[in-house]
């Protein structure tokens, strides 16, 4: 019922959009409206008009009318004051966009009710579909729809999608295999141009009168846009599919990287058309031009990456805003190597890459899940409209169509690539450790679609030089439609059948990381025995220069010590917490550790049941005076917390005290032992949970309500990691990680590195806690094992024999 | 080439044990000589000529592997005072990457082998088993790099890592039972889900780079 009336939104839109734009009619008093709106912010006079001249014309009458219209306003005779009028026209432009972006999502949303549709087609096809048939919709109303501009699409639409992919870049797997990347990327694109250029210069010359004035250069142009592998097809439709990593990484870095290709040989070609004569000169130059375009373009993005991770070092201050500088930098990354003709998809992606571990390591939690979520969210939006565009405007544009040319364009796309992808692995595999299969360059051969750049790029041409500009067109939207519709809709069922391999599920685990960082560390070993200066020896030389000299410059304060399977541990603990306090509480623990205890795997750590008595009265008193003055005073403290700095932080507090109650629950669960002093089996009340929710009541957090908020005294002493003898030494939470107490062998117990005041304003997480007054010290040692003691000491009494 | 001792003879043979080409082993031979100075065998000593180890935390380790008996396959414990060009092949050929044409049946074991040689690597007292205690060694010697790390945070690491890795082997535990440690069924499941074969590999192909020794 509720999907009916969901499949039905769309369409009412739609039939919105209809009366919408006639009614325009009535009000401006002059027709075809609806498309100028379109170029009417951005079309300039000599800019890229892509959409049909002719509209040109019309906009300048338009304007004259608008201002007779208004000159002739004031003799008007006086008329009663409008209490309700309806003004369109100044906020038709946000209004119309802020609509199709509506409708693109409703769209979506609309795919994903309809589960059974979206199991057999992608969603890249199902929203051309849509394209095209709202661009039906709106010509047969009678209007124009509007057209994508290639500025549109360059400026606004793709670097969402390209800094998305480049930020999160799997890097380890796109370094392993970066040389077979390239190789497909750069000599396949290549490949792919030249043949097919040639090709169908041939088939003109062949072809019949329609054809022959089409020449070499032209083809050649014509190869070139349409040779390129497409970055935002791809993904669309790998993602769905879920294959295994290494095809994944190589035809997702495939379309990346071959960007600096395209931009090549396009304003190569473009400016050849413009010569009478192509010298051996300008081909060198030409040539020279690729390494400038896709250097140049990784350099400038390296440098806007250097500096935005440096900016992200001062930050700490104003946390709201660092994704802003994310993205900022990114994106004019991508302007700055745009302006030269330098590859801005490569600038991009090689900032995001640069800047990414060091930003990661400098910004709070939040501002990371924000990054996250608002790329994604723009990437997606970008690529819904980016697919629906091609859509409307094979609808809406002119066509000129030739059997013979675009016949001819698919079939030979498709060997060629099929060529090419042969031809290179069986080079390829001469160097490679891991051969790729049959099966595999079957997947990346059938993977290479093209999409909504080539259109674009095509949108680019000048009509004067190339006025068959609208033939192609006609050929690239065909292969557009084929390759994402044929080829997008069958690989999934292809893979199925070839059995490839999927990428696994399992989540990384704490002993995957230590595995493959012993191995890491096994294998430089290893050719540093043998003498032989491989891949890992220069990746081992990589990081220690990386942790001498550069993580020092921009990761700021004690972070950039920080060695990365702690940080590792760190934000899988913290998802570990974050899970918890969403799954709503302290009776839970994560299924993952339910079964087994420290208990288990530590035999020593069984207790002595005999060895346990009584707290004496006093040190109870004492206990419990300590708890309620440290309850009071961290009461003070979160309440002083204003907006500025964040109300993330006694949040990220919970989190803290979530993470310890987990690991205390490990421990305190399954024991043999009950505590002397009241342990409720499930529900340790400390008074650090107390605390957090009483502190954070001014800030409206609500943890579970269901306990008691004066600290009983639930200490366990079955296990010296007690829950109270951590917090005693720290007001502030810690934020280690879930280590559990272990107070004998630092004065402080749960210190993860050197000490730090921490201020209210800091939204660190790992701030340590402040030391704190010498009967507090006492407290620990009381709770726990008397004095330093060396390892193993987990699972001693805290009460210590004979006493 | 340069070898005139007792390469020649032993070639075919070596070459069929461990699976590599002549190749192989002549370069392998010189860089043996290299590091021996030309005795006859390698001693743990040697080893310390080699300049790019000096950075790696688990340099102890695997010098220690190359001495380990079990992976020479002379003996179920202990370690060998020197090891001959036919042991340290051996050692090595633990790092061969794997051919296309290989068979499931060897492709599982000479996956095994590799798994075998690195949970040697861990378990250093011979019993068989990974205790918490060696686990927590192996995390100790691999942050050796960062002297400003707390012993706190690597015990959680460690207590961590087992807990997952008893969780994943042991379907039900009740309080009382005790995980002893991983053994090589547990280590075998954990590294199911990572490709061992593709990862655990040095090129021997090229080896035109030839570090020097002090």
């Amino acid at each position: 019922m509720g999907a009916a009336a969901l499949r039905a939104l769309p369409w009412a839109l739609l039939l919105l959009l209809g009366p919408l734009l006639p009614g325009q009619r009535l009000q401006a008093d002059a027709t075809r409206v609806s498309e100028p709106t379109w170029e009417q912010p951005w079309g300039e006079p000599g800019g890229i008009t892509a959409a049909p001249l002719a509209t040109a014309q019309e906009v300048h009458p338009l304007n004259k009318q608008h201002h007779n219209h208004s000159a002739e306003g004031h003799p008007k005779p006086r008329k009663a004051f409008p209490v309700l009028g309806i003004d369109y026209s100044h906020v038709r432009i946000p209004f119309e966009i802020s609509l199709w972006i509506l409708l693109a999502c409703l769209m979506k949303m609309g795919f994903h009710v309809m589960s059974s549709v979206s199991k057999v087609v992608p969603e890249s096809c199902l929203l051309i579909v849509v394209g095209l048939l709202v661009g039906g919709l709106i010509k047969a109303v009678g209007e124009k729809p509007p057209i994508l501009k290639s500025d549109i699409f360059f400026l606004f639409l793709l670097p969402p999608i390209i800094l998305d992919a480049g930020y999160f870049l799997p890097l380890r797997q796109f370094t392993e295999n970066l040389g077979t990347i390239l190789i497909f990327a750069v000599v396949g694109t290549l490949w792919n141009a030249f043949f097919l250029g040639g090709l169908m210069y041939a088939v003109c010359q062949i072809g019949g009168s329609g054809l022959n004035h089409i020449g070499l250069l032209a083809n050649l142009l014509f190869g070139s846009i349409i040779s390129a592998v497409d970055p935002v097809a791809v993904p669309a439709v790998f993602e769905e599919i879920h294959i295994n990593e290494l095809l994944h990484i190589l035809v997702f870095g495939e379309s990346l990287l071959n960007d600096a290709v395209t931009v090549v040989l396009y304003h190569l070609f473009e400016e050849f058309a413009n010569f009478e004569q192509v010298t051996i000169i300008d081909m060198v130059l030409g040539f020279l031009s690729f390494f400038v375009a896709s250097l140049g373009g990784v350099f400038v993005g390296v440098i806007y990456g250097l500096i935005a991770a440096f900016t992200s070092r001062f930050t700490s201050n104003i946390r709201v805003i660092e994704p802003l500088f994310v993205f900022l930098y990114s994106y004019m990354a991508y302007l700055s190597a745009e302006i030269f003709h330098l590859s801005g998809i490569m600038a991009l992606i090689a900032s995001g890459v640069v800047m990414r571990p060091y930003v990661e390591a400098n910004i709070s939690h939040k501002s990371h899940t924000t990054i996250k979520y608002f790329l994604k969210m723009w990437s997606s939006v970008s690529e819904t409209l980016i697919f629906i565009f091609p859509g409307v405007s094979t609808v809406a544009g002119q066509h000129y169509w030739n059997w013979t040319f675009v016949i001819s364009t698919l079939l030979f796309c498709l060997i060629a690539r099929v060529l090419g992808v042969l031809v290179l692995t069986w080079f390829i595999n001469k160097f490679r450790i891991v051969k790729l299969t049959p099966k595999d360059q079957f997947i990346i051969a059938y993977g290479g679609l093209r999409g909504a750049i080539a259109f674009s790029l095509c949108y680019l041409l000048d009509y004067e030089h190339f006025n068959m500009r609208d033939m192609f067109l006609t050929a690239i939207i065909t292969v557009i439609f084929f390759t994402v519709f044929v080829q997008g809709m069958t690989i999934r069922p292809l893979v199925d059948l070839l059995a490839v391999k999927k990428k696994q599920e399992t989540k990384r685990s704490i002993n995957e990381e230590i595995h493959t960082q012993f191995l890491d560390h096994l294998l430089t070993g290893i050719e540093d025995i043998c003498g032989h200066y491989g891949h890992h020896h220069w990746k081992d030389k990589l990081n220690r220069f990386n942790k001498k000299y550069v993580k020092k410059c921009l990761i700021a304060g004690e972070r950039s010590k920080e060695p990365q399977l702690i940080a590792f541990y760190h934000k899988m603990e913290m998802k570990q917490a974050i899970e918890l306090v969403e799954s709503g509480g302290l009776g839970k623990i994560p299924s993952t550790i339910s079964a087994v205890s420290i208990q288990n795997i530590s035999p020593k750590t069984l207790p002595d049941s005999n060895a346990l008595s009584a707290l004496s009265k006093d040190k109870e008193d004492e206990i419990r005076k300590i708890l309620r003055s440290n309850l009071q005073k961290t009461r003070q403290r979160l309440r002083s917390y204003n907006w500025h700095t964040l109300v993330a932080d006694p949040y990220e507090d919970v989190w803290n005290q979530m993470l310890m109650k987990r690991q205390k629950m490990q421990q305190a669960e399954l024991q043999l032992q009950n505590a002397y002093l009241t342990v409720p089996a499930n529900r340790i009340d400390s008074p650090t949970m107390s605390r957090a929710r009483i502190g954070s009541d001014p800030l409206a957090y609500e943890p579970k309500p269901d306990s008691e908020n004066l600290p009983i005294i639930t200490i366990d002493p079955a296990s010296p990691q007690s829950p109270e003898s951590m917090d005693l030494s720290n007001e502030v939470p810690k934020g280690c990680g879930g280590l559990p107490p272990s107070p004998e062998e630092d004065e402080e117990g749960l210190v993860m590195r050197p000490k730090e005041p921490s201020s209210p304003g800091t939204d660190d997480v790992f701030t340590p806690g402040t030391s704190d007054s010498p009967s507090s010290q006492r407290m620990l040692r009381c709770l726990s094992d008397p004095g330093p003691r060396q390892e193993p000491e987990e699972g001693e009494p805290f009460i210590p024999k004979g006493q | 080439m340069g070898s005139a001792q007792s390469v020649p003879p032993e070639m075919r043979a070596l070459a069929e044990r461990t699976g590599f080409t002549s190749e192989q082993i002549e370069q392998l031979h010189r860089r043996f000589k290299q590091l021996n100075h030309n005795r006859k065998t390698i001693r743990k000593e040697d080893f310390d000529t080699i300049p790019d180890l000096e950075f790696n935390p688990i340099r102890a380790r695997i010098v220690h592997a190359f001495f380990d008996k079990r992976n020479l396959r002379k003996a179920p414990a202990g370690l060998a005072e020197e090891i001959n060009f036919e042991d340290f092949l051996t050692i090595m050929s633990y790092f061969r990457p794997i051919e296309m044409d290989m068979d499931e049946e060897r492709l599982e074991s000479f996956r095994k082998e590799k798994l075998k040689f690195l949970f040697h690597m861990y378990d250093a007292d011979y019993d068989g088993i990974i205790t918490l205690q060696e686990y927590k060694n192996v995390l100790d010697e691999l942050m050796s790099g960062n002297p400003h790390l707390e012993k706190e945070s690597l015990r959680a690491i460690a207590e961590g890592a087992m807990l997952e890795a008893a969780s994943a082997c042991m379907a039900r535990t009740g309080p009382d039972e005790v995980y002893e440690g991983i053994t090589f069924e547990d280590f075998l499941k954990v590294w199911k889900g990572i490709d061992i074969e593709t990862k655990m590999h040095v090129r021997f192909l090229t080896m035109e780079a030839i570090a020097h020794c002090y």
